[in-house]
């Protein structure tokens, strides 16, 4: 069950809401491997996604979602829009909320900027990247990529390499692993693994090896070398030295390890192309059910929201009462966890 | 504390032999009705028209040397009253690992009513490509169409009060096979609503 009116992170979302969202990403998987991948379910219903990043796989992934959902899609990216003209992101919001979308995904640099949307339209908003902050659909599609792999994720061992400093995809996951019972280590060099990650229940080590010990799942970060500039390590070539994920260094791992990577890869850096494209490598499954997971994502905000008698009289006896009270019922996360997490 | 009369009487109006002799005529039927089962396929429409499908695979294996290949489809997305998550859970998948095109394809549901989830069922059916034709099999008919949709193969006619509901129980979900009318929640005395728990598995 997930009675939550906006998706904007992972933080304080339980598991059996994790679980929900999860079985139903399962069954939108079959859409996509259908001769006709479209289903009539939001039909009528329009989704805006709004980017104020660039990002290819993220909207695009958004954008095929809602399509075989039957939703229309409009793509507003930064440069393009009246952001670059100098209005402000709650303008632009309340402008966009008078043309009656059904749901805005938004990427934005800030952390916070969709619980700041959330407060201002009245439309459902899925966070597809809200600064270093979370990435709650990433984190759902690892979770479900792992999953499927593992058969269950409480009791692995999920190790975090990387840039977690910066890394919203790492924050997403760690509140999502903890949630499902997992153990997350956050492995790094200590200037991109801060101390204080611990207090969130990461076990922190600085050395890949020892890090990658009996892992169930190694999670590799891209190294966001727009973000670097020589604060944080030496060189890419040290970074690459001691922390690019090798054949060696899976071998620590457990045999049956699996090794997902959110993308884009820097093949080199963090990670080799023989490990990349060896059959440890489960990144493409990653991407597979990103569509299903974004599915299930617009289907339980989206989908439920519009409230005609049910046929077979199932529902018929609640139906008065639900649609307005999740309206008022749902509240949005606290801004300053938004805050906290920067 | 418990109310005695505050639980509403339900009819039984079939038993697990009356369920097990209706879902053998229907085999019959169908078997008589296409000429044998070439061509045939068997889809049921979860959740329990899955079941009652498998049942008729069996039923209709029993008379035929050849199994009509089944499926099973969860029509959600193809609702005209996608609402609330409250009691439509989770999706349950789609599997119906054989093609349709050419097919005369043998739909199940437990009960017909206002003839909506048919309606959904056949749209989506149709997204799976180009049946020769689709025949309908229920166990229960009750009446209350709001589609011109009819059944070709009933279990049971069951004229029926709108306000009351229709509740199939069966082995494999509810561990007894068995249809009872359910009176409306109004007729039961003040004060006597059942507790949500206490809420039937699915009532039609």
């Amino acid at each position: 069950m997930f009675e939550r009116r906006h998706l904007l992170g992972l933080e304080g979302v339980s598991a059996e809401e994790i679980t929900f969202l999860l079985d139903s990403a399962e069954s939108f998987k079959e859409v996509s491997e259908r001769e006709i991948k479209k289903v009539p379910t939001l039909r009528g219903r329009t989704v805006v996604n709004l980017f104020y990043e660039s990002s290819t796989r993220t909207r695009t992934s958004f954008e095929i979602a809602a399509k075989r959902l039957s939703a229309d899609t409009i793509n507003l990216s930064a440069s393009a829009s009246s952001a670059s003209k100098g209005e402000t992101l709650t303008d632009t919001a309340r402008n966009l909320a008078a043309m009656r979308p059904d749901a805005i995904v938004v990427r934005h640099p800030s952390a916070g900027a969709p619980h700041l949307l959330a407060r201002h339209v009245d439309c459902p908003i899925i966070n597809a990247g809200d600064g270093a902050h979370e990435h709650p659909t990433q984190a759902l599609l690892d979770l479900l990529t792992i999953r499927s792999h593992k058969g269950q994720i409480a009791g692995l061992t999920v190790a975090i390499v990387g840039d977690l400093l910066h890394s919203r995809v790492a924050r997403s996951n760690l509140f999502g692993l903890r949630t499902m019972g997992a153990r997350v280590r956050f492995v790094g060099p200590p200037t991109l693994v801060p101390p204080q990650f611990a207090d969130l229940g990461a076990e922190l080590v600085n050395d890949l090896h020892e890090g990658l010990r009996d892992a169930d799942v190694i999670m590799m970060l891209r190294i966001q070398r727009e973000r670097m500039n020589g604060r944080y390590f030496s060189s890419l070539d040290e970074y690459s030295r001691l922390y690019c994920l090798s054949v060696d260094a899976v071998a620590k791992a457990r045999r049956d390890v699996i090794i997902l990577h959110p993308g884009p890869m820097n093949r080199g850096v963090e990670i080799s192309s023989t490990v990349a494209d060896g059959p440890y490598s489960v990144i493409m499954d990653q991407v597979t059910n990103g569509v299903a997971v974004r599915m299930a994502a617009l289907y339980v905000l989206v989908g439920r929201r519009r409230g005609i008698e049910a046929d077979d009289g199932e529902h018929s006896t609640r139906d008065a009462g639900t649609a307005g009270g999740r309206t008022a019922g749902a509240a949005a996360l606290p801004l300053r966890r938004a805050a906290a997490a920067e | 504390m418990r109310v005695l009369q505050s639980d509403p009487p339900s009819r039984v109006v079939l038993d697990a032999a009356g369920v097990g002799r209706a879902l053998a005529r229907i085999a019959h039927e169908v078997v008589e009705r296409n000429k044998g089962i070439v061509d045939l396929g068997i889809i049921g429409i979860r959740s329990r028209g899955d079941h009652l499908a498998l049942r008729l695979q069996g039923e209709i294996r029993k008379l035929e040397v050849e199994e009509v290949p089944f499926g099973a489809m969860d029509i959600t997305l193809y609702r005209d009253d996608i609402t609330r998550g409250a009691d439509h859970a989770v999706i349950k998948s789609t599997e119906i690992p054989w093609v349709v095109d050419g097919k005369t394809i043998l739909l199940v549901d437990d009960v017909l009513f206002t003839g909506r989830t048919i309606r959904a069922a056949l749209d989506a059916l149709m997204d799976f490509g180009r049946p020769r034709a689709i025949q309908l099999a229920v166990l229960v008919d009750r009446g209350h169409r709001e589609l011109p949709i009819r059944a070709d193969y009933v279990g049971k006619n069951l004229p029926t009060q709108h306000s009351e509901k229709v509740q199939v129980r069966l082995r494999e979900t509810d561990g007894i096979d068995e249809v009872a009318i359910l009176p409306p929640p109004s007729a039961a005395p003040a004060g006597a609503a059942l507790p949500p728990a206490a809420r039937p598995a699915r009532r039609a």
